[in-house]
This record gives C-alpha cells, sequence and structure tokens, in this order.
C-alpha cells in the first residue's frame, strides 16, 4: 500500500503521470506459501523497473502475473489502465524475455523473431522487414538463417529480445535476463540493455536478484521480501536512504549496528551501539524515534576512513570529541586494485568493514595488518534504522 | 604395457563373448535356419529339402496372402493412429499434472504390462461379449431411456438387443488399441517432459493460442517420440498374433495368424517361413524409414 499512496522522496513526478502498470492489492498463494502478498505498485511509462530481491521473495511471480502466466489469487493487474484479469497471456501487450530465452530450437533466427507477427497475420513483406528491422536492432542481423544451436548464450538473448520487441509491446519484462551470462559480457549487456531500452523507448520491466545489475541499469528499484514491497526508489535513494535493515543490508555491504536512541531533538540525534562504546553515534539531525527505543544504525564501508592517531577523527567531522568513532585493529586488507577493502576488529571482536580508494600509486598512508587505528565518519553517514 | 593390454582384451571377450554367444545361440542360427527354410520344400511330413526355390516366396505374394498382408498393416496401422490419438492427450496430461501425481499416472499406464496378455485378453472378452459388461451397461441405459420415454407418455423402445463387440474386427482394432496404448504413452511421455515448458509460455507470451502453441511448439518438438512411439507401437501390432485369434472373427485374421497356421496345422515350414521373413523385410523398411527420418537428429540428443 504505501508504495502507492505515499510516494517515494522522489516520488513526485509520479504523481502527473498515468501509470503504463498498475498493481492493485496483488497476492499470489500457493496454498499456505504467500508468493507474493498484497502487493501495489504503480510503473510509469518509458521507466527501466527492476523488481530486486532474493530468491523467493516473489519477484518472477508478480512479473509472471503481469504476463498472465500466473493467476493472482486476488488483487487486479492493470495494463495502461486497463484490468487484465479476464485476459488470456496471448491477448496482453507485454511480451516476455525468458530466464531461459525460451527461443524455439526448431526453427531458424529469422523464423522465431517472426513467429508473433506471423500469429498476428502480418503480410509477408511487411513481416520480413521488420524482422530484418529488429535483428539489426539486436545487431544479429548477420545470423538470420542460423539454428538456434548454432548460437553462444549471449546471440540467443538477442534473439529472444528481438522476438519480444518486434511485436512492439507496451511493456517488455525480462526474467533475469543477465544471469545465464558469463561476468565479462553480463557488464557489457547491461549497458546495451539500457542503450536498447532508451532507442525503442518501451517501458522495460527486469526482475533481478544481483543488487548490482539492478542499481545499474534500472531507473526506479522496488526491493522484495517475503512477498512484499521492501522500498521502492531510485538506485541512489535504495543505497543512501535505506528504510529498513533488510535494504541496508541487501543493497550493497553495511556496517550495521543495534542501539539505543538516547536522545531524538529537531538538530541532533545520537545513539548508544554496545559494540562502539565507549563511544556514541551522532547525526545532525532528527531521527523520528522514540527515545530509549533500539534502533540499528548503518553505515557504508566508503563512508568509513582510516586515522593512524586519536586526533584526527574529531576534526572530520563537526560534533563533539569521543562521537563517531572506533578503535580497532586492522585484520585483514583485501586489495582489489581500483579500493582496498580494511577489516578492522573492535575491542569487543565486531570486526568493521571500511573501504578506501587506492588514488595514489604509492599509498603514503601505508596501513598494515595487526596495526592499531581510529575509525571515523561523518555525521551525515550513518543511517538510523527503526526496523 | 602388452600385458595390461592383453589383459584388457581378456576382460572384454569375458564380458562380451556369453551375451554374443547367447545372441548367435538362440536368435540368429534359429533365425537363419528358418530363412534356409524359405528356400526349401516339405518332402516328407517332417523332411524339408532346401532347394534353393523362390516358390514360397511366390505363393506368398499371391492375392490371398497379399490381401491378408495389406489387411494386416492396415489394421496395425490404424490401431497406431488411435493409440497416437488417444496417447497423446493422455501423455500431455502426465506432464502437466502435477509433480507429486505423476509417478502415480505413469504406474496406471504401466500397470497392464505386468499383467499376463492372454489373461488380459479374456478379460476384455468378459467386457465385450454378448453377455458382457459393455452390453449390461448399455442394456441398463437402454431401460432408463424406455422409462423415461414412458414417463413423458412415448413409447417405450422395446427389447435390447445386446450389441454384436467382439469376434469381428472392432474388436481386433479394441483390443490392439488396448494392448498397444502403453508403448505409445511412454516414449510420447518421455518426449513431452523433455520439453522446456518455457517454450509453451514463450509462445502464448507472444500471441499464439493453446492450439496454435501444440502444433507449431510441442508437437514439432515432440516428433523424435512421435516417430518412436509410432514405430514400437506399429511393430509388435503388425505381428500381433493373439489378439486376433481371441477377439477377431474368421474374416479378421492376421498375417501372424495365417503364419502360425503354417507352421501348425498345415504343417508347411518353407512357406510360413517365407511369410515371416515377408513380415520382417516390412518392419525392416519401416525401421529403415524411422532412421531416414531421423539423420542428423540424434546429433542434439532428440532421437531415442
Amino acid at each position: 500500500m504505501s508504495a502507492v499512496d505515499q510516494p517515494a522522496p522522489n516520488g513526485a513526478r509520479a504523481a502527473a503521470i498515468k501509470p503504463i502498470i498498475g498493481f492493485r492489492n496483488i497476492s499470489k498463494r500457493w496454498g499456505s506459501m504467500h508468493a507474493v502478498d498484497n502487493v501495489s505498485l504503480d510503473i510509469e511509462p518509458g521507466e527501466f523497473f527492476a523488481l530486486l530481491g532474493p530468491s523467493g521473495c516473489g519477484k518472477t511471480t508478480l512479473l509472471r502475473m503481469l504476463a498472465g502466466l500466473e493467476v493472482p489469487t486476488e488483487g487486479h493487474v492493470l495494463i495502461d489502465g486497463q484490468d487484465m484479469s479476464d485476459i488470456p497471456p496471448n491477448k496482453r501487450a507485454v511480451n516476455m524475455v525468458f530466464q531461459s530465452y525460451a527461443v524455439f530450437p526448431h526453427m531458424t533466427v529469422a523464423d522465431n523473431v517472426a513467429y508473433g507477427l506471423k500469429i498476428d497475420r502480418v503480410p509477408q513483406s511487411e513481416r520480413d522487414n521488420r524482422v530484418q528491422e529488429a535483428l539489426d536492432l539486436v545487431q544479429l542481423g548477420h545470423l538470420a538463417s542460423r539454428m538456434p544451436d548454432q548460437l553462444s548464450g549471449g546471440q540467443r538473448q538477442r534473439v529472444a529480445l528481438a522476438r519480444a520487441l518486434i511485436k512492439k509491446p507496451k511493456v517488455l519484462l525480462l526474467d533475469e535476463p543477465l544471469s545465464a551470462l558469463d561476468a565479462k559480457l553480463r557488464e557489457a549487456m547491461r549497458f546495451e540493455l539500457s542503450q536498447l531500452q532508451q532507442k525503442v523507448g518501451i517501458t522495460f520491466i527486469m526482475v533481478t536478484h544481483d543488487q548490482d545489475e539492478a542499481l545499474a541499469i534500472a531507473s526506479r528499484i522496488a526491493v522484495m521480501n517475503k512477498g512484499s514491497i521492501a522500498q521502492l526508489g531510485t538506485p541512489s535513494d535504495l543505497y543512501e536512504f535505506p528504510a529498513s535493515r533488510f535494504v541496508a543490508d541487501f543493497i550493497g555491504s553495511v556496517n550495521m549496528f543495534e542501539g539505543t536512541l538516547i536522545s531524538d531533538k529537531p538538530e541532533e540525534a545520537t545513539v548508544a551501539c554496545p559494540d562502539l562504546s565507549p563511544y556514541v553515534v551522532h547525526v545532525p539531525h532528527s531521527v523520528a524515534g522514540q527515545e530509549e527505543s533500539t534502533v540499528w544504525v548503518a553505515i557504508r564501508p566508503e563512508k568509513m576512513s582510516l586515522h593512524k592517531d586519536a586526533e584526527t577523527p574529531p576534526a572530520v567531522s563537526k560534533c563533539p570529541a569521543a562521537h563517531n568513532v572506533a578503535k580497532g585493529e586492522i585484520k585483514e586488507i583485501s586489495y582489489l586494485g581500483d579500493i582496498s577493502i580494511f577489516h578492522v576488529m573492535l575491542a569487543n571482536g565486531r570486526l568493521l568493514r571500511i573501504s578506501r580508494p587506492n588514488r595514489s600509486r604509492w599509498d603514503q598512508d601505508d596501513f598494515t595488518w595487526g596495526e592499531t587505528v581510529w575509525v571515523s565518519w561523518d555525521g551525515s553517514s550513518p543511517v538510523v534504522l527503526q526496523s | 604395457m602388452a600385458s595390461q593390454k592383453q589383459e584388457r582384451r581378456l576382460t572384454f571377450l569375458a564380458t562380451a563373448l556369453p551375451p554374443i554367444g547367447w545372441v548367435v545361440v538362440f536368435f540368429l542360427a534359429p533365425l537363419a535356419i528358418v530363412w534356409a527354410y524359405s528356400f526349401g520344400q516339405n518332402v516328407s511330413l517332417t523332411e524339408v529339402d532346401i532347394s534353393g526355390t523362390f516358390a514360397n516366396y511366390a505363393r506368398a505374394l499371391q492375392p490371398l496372402y497379399l490381401g491378408i498382408f495389406l489387411k494386416s498393416i492396415f489394421i496395425a496401422a490404424l490401431t497406431t493412429l488411435l493409440c497416437l490419438i488417444i496417447g497423446f492427450p493422455v501423455a500431455l496430461a502426465i506432464v502437466f499434472a502435477e509433480e507429486r501425481w505423476r509417478p502415480w499416472l505413469l504406474l496406471l499406464v504401466m500397470l497392464p504390462f505386468w499383467t499376463n496378455l492372454l489373461i488380459r485378453t479374456y478379460a476384455l472378452i468378459a467386457v465385450l461379449r454378448t453377455n458382457g459388461f459393455a452390453n449390461f451397461t448399455l442394456e441398463w441405459l437402454w431401460d432408463q431411456g424406455s422409462w423415461l420415454m414412458t414417463l413423458v407418455g412415448l413409447e417405450p423402445l422395446g427389447e435390447f438387443t445386446p450389441m454384436q463387440l467382439l469376434y469381428n474386427n472392432f474388436a481386433v482394432v479394441f483390443g490392439l488399441v488396448y494392448v498397444h496404448l502403453p508403448f505409445m504413452v511412454l516414449p510420447l511421455y518421455a518426449a513431452l517432459d523433455r520439453i522446456d515448458k518455457s517454450l509453451m509460455e514463450a509462445s502464448l507470451d507472444l500471441g499464439a493460442g493453446h492450439l496454435r502453441t501444440l502444433f507449431s511448439i510441442v508437437v514439432p518438438l515432440a516428433l523424435p517420440g512421435i516417430i518412436s512411439g509410432i514405430i514400437i507401437t506399429f511393430v509388435p501390432a503388425l505381428g500381433a498374433y493373439l489378439t486376433p485369434d481371441l477377439l477377431g472373427g474368421p474374416d479378421s485374421q492376421m498375417i501372424a495368424n495365417v503364419i502360425e497356421r503354417q507352421f501348425k496345422r498345415a504343417n508347411d515350414w518353407p512357406f510360413g517361413a517365407a511369410l515371416s521373413f515377408l513380415l520382417m523385410y516390412a518392419t525392416f523398411a519401416v525401421i529403415a524409414l524411422r532412421a531416414y527420418l531421423a539423420r542428423g537428429k540424434s546429433a542434439d540428443g532428440h532421437g531415442i
């Protein structure tokens, strides 16, 4: 419900445009299992939307209900304002790229792509033109007469894309489009998919469990958990302003501390976390919580910095001394080329994850294993979560 | 190295010779003897002179026997067609049945295999005979209909005359379909089960209806299984002996019944042998046709 009734921080633009897809209180149950639980969601025309979540969160079921391959137990699916309850999959103005690509193995590439047009009884000459056009769009024009078993995985995916796009659907559905490709190709296809979406101007809805993929391609993401939408927003909304521990943890990596909200004033709030004691976490704004309640502080690894001595940290953050710092020992350094990940162990054994870009080819600070360091962060870095 | 190679050869011979010996002694040798007989003639009650004559084959191709041959082919083809028409939806239903029901449905299909053919055929006689279960059911329906007629004030239907369901061509085809249906359903099931369900979903998604999806996607992809099913139904149906013998009438004998008569009552082994080999050549032709149709397809694992 919240997804529709209360726009996300950036959701002001949503109000003006008529949604192309509307889920209205959609539920899907198999026996006692709730695959999708009362989801309402609007998707705008022209969006590259991602349904993101761990396996079994209901994202694929939601997509399949949109295509008509699954019937909702409750609720309605609207496509372009029209209720789809009694419309079979073959009469819906959406097309799908299946996870396995589902390229017909007994037809040539061109016949695969032409399949939908043949059903629509498009005349031969127009059909041939449109097939060539669609194949050129996905750069497969030269392989039209190949059989699918002569194609690579990436080429088969392009066939599936061309076959779906040729029908000029109102929405293109992509079920884990990149999961079957190898890492390098996946990276390239991410870019290509968003290029393609801009070129054809159709709404794309993608299901994925890969948060990097969703962040890289999608203009808006619904993070799903246990059949419900945990949070809806742009990639940066989700990363910088996660609404719950689940979202903070699922998207990117995070250092999470359980604590008690000591004070919550309009201009500042403080949280005492046993893991960080004797220091406290200080944020320069209200967190709209109940004092003395349990909260969680989430800080991204790249928003923490390392220091050799205790004097530097308070200078970084404009907050009282003994706030937003921690003391620990470097246990592990993972050098990844562009960045290094430091694992710092606090006095109570808790490990922190801190990432630093390797800006210089000669590291001036030269942190090393076993060194005692100070960790600090800016007052704007922590997100205080209440669920 | 040499001893290792020798050892491997010994292992190969030790494991391969017994089955090869078995096949030679109990299959190839008798077959060769019968083949030789087909070029011979009776000289006394128990003796056959293998003279190299083609007279037996010439006689086998006379209109009388050729007619029975063609009729056998027709009955086997009809049986195969009916098995396909009945078996395809059955196989499709099992493939789409819920996971936990599937083994039980397959068991139901296979269950008749575990019963002796003779017993199954006699059971069928009990169903089809004049005072059998089929006619009992028909009579009951007739009586109900009759009672309904009188209820609305019309003349009753009159006396029920039992239908002649046994000892005719209908009974033979019915019996053959009953016996051979599992041969058709199992390869169809195997072929249909292998088809990725998302291919059918993709077809629906692209705008095709269920019927179109069936004929454009499911049937072409199941074709190797369909052909296998046709072969392994047609071949035994063509050589069926017990079913036409027990269920058929005087005019519904098939080629196997004729062959049996030559070997037993007529004591004409050479002619029986010639008929047998003609039947076998017909079978080989069908299998060769299947191999020809499947050429180049086995590479992608669709062939059986």
